[in-house]
């Protein structure tokens, strides 16, 4: 049970680090970072519980989550990039455009 | 009665319907070929009354229905006409002195861009006019009725870029529909009371039972201020002197010879409901007597030579309805013939004056015309004498029969009046005599006190014509000349022509139908020496009093003015009617409806409307604020968020 609570606790070391990134910095490259460290956390939860549990729909669920993450990733560099190419930067804040 | 069929009723009626749009269509190729269209569409309609009239055996009728127009589980209302004697007499006035009219207004128009337009609508107001005559129901007699209504109204206003003109005939609109309410509110009790609007049956005895006298008295009423409305009676005459803004041939027209008769028509129509209780034909006699001597001073102290014609149409109307109150309807309608006849020839005499003078109306501008038009001066003179009521003018025999229909009224409530109406008639027909020559005097006699040096003013604008042109008066051409000349021998011979067949043709030959009752002066009416010279007498007193006070002795009549001040206070001012209106009906209408309008309009209705987009404006402010544009603040949102409906979920 030991061991449990602490891969429990990592993850939520994570997801706390990784939305706390999220919504603190302002570089694009690093937000998106946080972001996978946010899903990854939930990943460690998913197999922790799934090995407590022995049910296995934990873990398959998982690979749903990395290959969402991965097509997510290419599409969120994609956009970097482009915001890079119009406004020279790739803070989050110069990209605020359609603010009032 | 004998009713046939006739299928030239429609050629006479759509005739002119079918010339007002085909002046208006024509008149976009040429304006010189409307005025002739609509003159031949007109006179077509007179030789078609005529070959109707010819044919017009006593005691008969034709008529003509045009389908079925009303037809419901209480009321089935065929649109159907009828051409009795009456009609016959009131379409050979339309159409006669209409066509007349028209093509002196080819003459008279010549100049105006728009004449198309102007012919348009006069031929739709000749075919509105027939209809009203026509018509064998109320509904349909309505129909006209509002018809002449539009007609006038467009016509008051064709120089609407004007904005007096504009009112002027907004004013006439308004003050008719106060009438046609009138007339609206007989025919519901009529059909309330018997269950149909067909003005023959309308008076058969069986139906004048149904209706009694409480009914009657309602109906009369609402018949007479529908009258009054389109007659121009007191208290809603004041429309027609405002409505010389229309250009002249349609004062001649509409507001002289045919539309506002049209009350005097509808009275002698529905002469058996009028009668049913004997107040109204007396509340007629006192309202007409009022409306003719008002008029007639008022007209004594006009300078506009249109308005003292105006004011002499209302008092020679209130003649009209002197007669009508004493159930004298066919008298009543023979003045109505001559009536046409010389004011028409009156107006279109004053036309020639404006139309020689330059467009001038002030008469203080005139004088001397004589020697400049004299075929005018003669047309304006036979009819001053007609209207003054000379032997053997036509005006004469007309205004003797009413004279003497008076006396033998058998109204209960007229019966210990009697002489005072009769004399009150003839003091106003002295007047009539009076205001007339003067007008006669400041036009065509003395000197010419206009030119250009009275009015250096004249040219509007940058007109060059007008300033190199000469400002001596000129005769008009003969196209408006012959009209005249016309109607001035009509004035002449025509009541002596009339006077012995006029009123049996239509009173003789009968029962109910339409034809009108029996005269109680009966079919013998000889006139002697005597007659003659008694009839004559106001307005040869009335004459004589003009050409003393306004032409050989205009020192005479300074002298008089001191102590006549208050009177020519009164008479100029108009009897401050319009003032009185004012005051009394508009200002507190346009008071009210200031407050109304502020309060509930701008108030209520604006400010629930206002308030409406007021909150979105507001509560969208309100939430713009939080879209930042920061990808961080959304996140926290989304965080919050999340957090909270977790929250939820794991609670349950």
């Amino acid at each position: 049970m030991s061991e449990v609570v602490g891969y429990l606790g990592v993850a939520f070391l994570l997801f706390i680090i990784g939305a706390s990134g999220v919504a603190l910095r302002r570089n694009a490259i690093v937000v998106f970072m946080c972001i996978e460290m946010m899903l990854n956390s939930v990943n460690l939860t998913f197999v922790t519980l799934s090995q407590l549990l022995g049910n296995m729909e934990g873990q398959i669920t998982v690979f749903f989550v990395m290959v969402i993450a991965a097509a997510e990733s290419a599409v969120g560099l994609a956009i970097i990039l482009s915001l890079f190419r119009s406004v020279k930067s790739t803070e989050t804040s110069d990209a605020a455009r359609l603010r009032w | 009665m004998i009713e046939a069929s006739d299928n030239r009723i429609a050629f006479l009626l759509l005739s002119p319907l079918f010339g007002s749009i085909a002046a208006y269509l024509a008149g976009r190729i040429s304006e010189r070929i409307a005025g002739v269209l609509a003159s031949c569409a007109v006179f077509f309609s007179f030789i078609v009354t005529c070959s109707l009239w010819s044919e017009l055996q006593p005691n008969s009728s034709f008529a003509l229905s045009l389908g079925t127009w009303i037809a419901t589980d209480h009321l089935s209302l065929p649109f159907g006409f009828v051409f009795d004697r009456l009609s016959a007499v009131m379409c050979l006035v339309i159409t006669g002195i209409g066509t007349l009219i028209h093509i002196y207004s080819v003459g008279y128009m010549a100049h105006d861009e728009s004449r198309p337009r102007f012919f348009s609508y006069l031929n739709l107001f000749v075919a509105a006019m027939l209809t009203l005559v026509l018509g064998s129901s109320l509904p349909v007699l309505f129909v006209g009725w509002e018809g002449v209504g539009l007609c006038s109204y467009l016509l008051i206003g064709f120089w609407f870029t004007n904005p007096e003109f504009a009112k002027a005939g907004r004013k006439a609109f308004v003050m008719n529909r106060i009438g046609d309410l009138g007339l609206m509110v007989a025919m519901f009790a009529l059909f309330a009371a018997t269950g149909t609007l067909d003005i023959k049956a309308l008076n058969t005895a069986e139906n004048l039972a149904k209706i009694g006298p409480a009914v009657g008295c309602l109906a009369g009423l609402g018949l007479f201020v529908a009258a009054t409305g389109k007659s121009a009676q007191i208290p809603l005459f004041t429309w027609l002197p405002d409505a010389m803004a229309g250009p002249t041939p349609v004062s001649a027209l509409i507001h002289a010879a045919t539309m506002v008769t049209a009350g005097i028509y509808l009275m002698g129509r529905m002469y058996g409901v009028i009668e049913l209780d004997p107040f109204v034909p007396a509340l007629v006699c006192w309202i007409a007597l009022g409306t003719a001597f008002l008029a007639a001073t008022t007209a004594i102290a006009q300078n506009d030579i249109k308005k003292v014609l105006a004011y002499s149409t209302v008092s020679q109307l209130g003649f009209m309805f002197l007669a009508v109150g004493a159930g004298e309807y066919a008298v009543a309608l023979f003045h109505v013939v001559t009536h046409a006849f010389f004011k028409a020839c009156l107006f279109l005499s004053a036309g020639s004056v404006i139309y020689g003078c330059h467009h001038e109306q002030d008469m203080r501008k005139m004088g001397g015309l004589s020697s400049y038009m004299p075929a005018t001066c003669i047309a304006y003179g036979i009819s001053t004498l007609a209207i003054a009521g000379i032997w053997p003018f036509a005006g004469f025999f007309s205004k003797h029969a009413i004279l003497d229909g008076l006396a033998l009224s058998q109204n209960p409530y007229l019966l210990p009046w009697l002489s005072c109406i009769g004399w009150g008639a003839k003091v106003v027909a002295l007047l009539t005599a009076l205001y007339m020559t003067r007008s006669f005097v400041m036009t065509f006699m003395g000197k010419y006190r206009g030119g250009a040096s009275a009015h250096p003013h004249h040219s509007e604008g940058d007109n060059k014509a007008v300033d190199t042109h000469s400002h001596t008066p000129h005769e008009a051409p003969l196209v408006m000349v012959a009209p005249v000349l016309v109607l001035a021998l009509l004035s002449l011979g025509g009541g002596y022509y009339l006077s012995h067949s006029f009123l049996p043709y239509l009173t003789g030959t009968g029962v109910g139908g339409g034809v009108l009752p029996l005269s109680k002066m009966g079919s013998d009416h000889e006139l002697g020496f005597s007659g003659i010279l008694s009839g004559s007498l106001p307005g040869v007193i009335g004459i004589g009093l003009g050409v003393v006070l306004f032409h050989v002795a205009t020192a005479l009549k300074d002298s008089l003015r001191r102590p006549a001040g208050l009177f020519e206070w009164l008479f100029a001012g108009k009897y401050y009617v319009d003032e009185i209106y004012d005051a009394v009906i508009v200002a507190p209408l346009t008071f009210t409806s200031g407050v109304v309008a502020r309060a509930l309009d701008k108030g209520i209705v604006d400010g629930g409307v206002n308030a409406v987009g007021r909150i979105s404006e507001v509560s969208g402010e309100l939430v713009r604020r939080a879209t930042t544009g920061q990808v961080a603040t959304y996140v926290v949102m989304m965080f919050v968020a999340a957090s909270v409906f977790l929250g939820l979920f794991v609670q349950k």
